[in-house]
């Protein structure tokens, strides 16, 4: 059988895989970046309780493998009457761990911004929340984008796990033409391509077109 | 069935849970050990004068780096065989890891080198040393410390990533894992003991890099004590 009629056959199939790669990709990306900024906050909080609740989080998801935090948020939870749809159970496992390496992004963010500029907006009387939310927050895009970027690769080649739990995805099909058809180099090696021209050619391109963005904001980059 | 957490049962499947974990460390150490060697060769791929190589080379590790590593193993397990390659999960395991990370290896090498100021190497044109002598006397010493904590970054990383061995079926941690749940037809237990063994081996490891990378920011001057 020809590449093109592998192709022709079951193209398709893996297609619709990559759409909901694509859609798990979008929200976990939403997730992980919400549960970033506020842990990333609550780490520097004053408050030690509030400070102690972000470190447990970050460290525990940070010392844990990703597929085990899947694998216990799919079949353990149920054991606590929590059942989720598996492909919930996806975005919120990889929300959740990517959200605790982004919270460190966010603090190294925030702690790279000028001390000069909290003095200022303290000078200028601002309030703690507007402080963070007008002053600070708008600054720090420029600094945590680069990294944030190579989490976000990071995040789409983590994608692949979800097919573990009987999530329907790029490689869920793959596996599944595998274990029909045998030919082994042409589906596991068009998926290689899909995943690596998603990222090269889509993914990383947004994410330079994101922090060029940022950058100009503050006045930093060529108009 | 019994909800909540029942102790007999964990203490019960303990001892094959800890036969395990010896499996997933000796995985993880060996896929390291690969991978550092492997960085090495990209490394040199990318030094070389030659503009061809290097681009290959870049090709390479930019296209191993952004496609995911449980598509990797399943294409060295299953693809290698139709071309006469006979290998057992372990081997497929080790070698794909050791691809897999030694690029990333290779950026972390690449980083400590550049990070040995250039000045050393025109001093050391002045002085009329060889290059092997450079780098063995002068470079290599002075960038081996740079790059400790981005090599102990990805020890701990690769520890992580070794549950993804199971789906190939390598008998580590998570493979007995999941082969006990599916036994006694309760995940709870071997699960949450498995999340709990890799808190216990990776979170002091995890710190034990975090304070290499302090010593030597301190050792180069690049923050205060």
């Amino acid at each position: 059988m020809s590449y093109f009629a592998f192709l022709a056959e079951h193209g398709t199939t893996l297609l619709l895989g990559t759409v909901t790669t694509i859609k798990v990709l979008i929200c976990s990306m939403i997730l992980y970046v919400i549960i970033s900024m506020i842990f990333g906050l609550m780490r520097l909080s004053k408050n030690l309780v509030i400070q102690g609740i972000a470190t447990v989080y970050i460290e525990f998801f940070r010392g844990t493998s990703l597929l085990v935090q899947l694998f216990w948020v799919y079949y353990v939870l149920p054991f606590f009457g929590i059942s989720l749809e598996a492909f919930v159970a996806g975005v919120v496992a990889l929300g959740l761990n990517f959200g605790a390496y982004g919270a460190e992004i966010v603090r190294g963010g925030i702690l790279a911004v000028p001390k000069g500029q909290w003095e200022a907006a303290h000078a200028l009387n601002f309030s703690p929340a507007k402080r963070i939310k007008r002053i600070i927050i708008p600054q720090i895009f420029p600094i945590i984008l680069p990294p944030a970027a190579n989490l976000t690769v990071e995040l789409l080649k983590a994608t692949a796990l979800v097919a573990l739990v009987t999530v329907v995805d790029l490689t869920f099909e793959a596996k599944q033409i595998n274990s029909i058809t045998w030919l082994s180099a042409q589906c596991f090696g068009t998926a290689l391509l899909i995943y690596y021209i998603m990222a090269r050619l889509a993914l990383v391109p947004f994410l330079r077109w994101l922090e060029v963005l940022a950058a100009r904001k503050v006045g930093r980059g060529k108009a | 069935m019994e909800m909540g957490f029942r102790w007999d049962f964990a203490y019960e499947i303990l001892p094959d849970m800890l036969w395990a974990t010896l499996n997933t460390i000796i995985a993880a150490g060996v896929g390291y050990a690969i991978a550092l060697v492997v960085g090495l060769f990209f490394l040199l791929g990318q030094r070389t004068p030659s503009k061809i190589i290097n681009g290959i080379n870049r090709e390479i590790v930019e296209f191993i780096r952004s496609t995911p590593l449980l598509i990797q193993l399943f294409f060295v397990y299953f693809v290698l065989p139709q071309f006469g390659i006979k290998l057992s999960a372990w081997v497929c395991g080790m070698i794909t890891i050791g691809l897999h990370f030694g690029t990333y290896l290779s950026e972390v090498y690449r980083g400590a080198l550049e990070g040995v100021s250039k000045t050393q190497w025109e001093a050391c044109r002045a002085l009329n040393f060889s290059t092997a002598y450079t780098y063995r006397k002068i470079v290599l010493p002075q960038a081996f410390p740079i790059a400790i904590p981005g090599m102990g970054n990805y020890l701990v990383g690769i520890f992580k990533d070794t549950p993804l061995l199971s789906t190939i079926g390598v008998a580590e941690l998570f493979h007995a894992a999941t082969a006990v749940g599916g036994y006694n037809y309760r995940y709870l237990e071997p699960y949450t003991m498995v999340g709990i063994i890799f808190l216990i081996l990776s979170v002091p490891a995890a710190m034990w890099v975090r304070k290499l990378e302090r010593t030597v920011n301190v050792a180069q001057g690049k923050i205060k004590q």
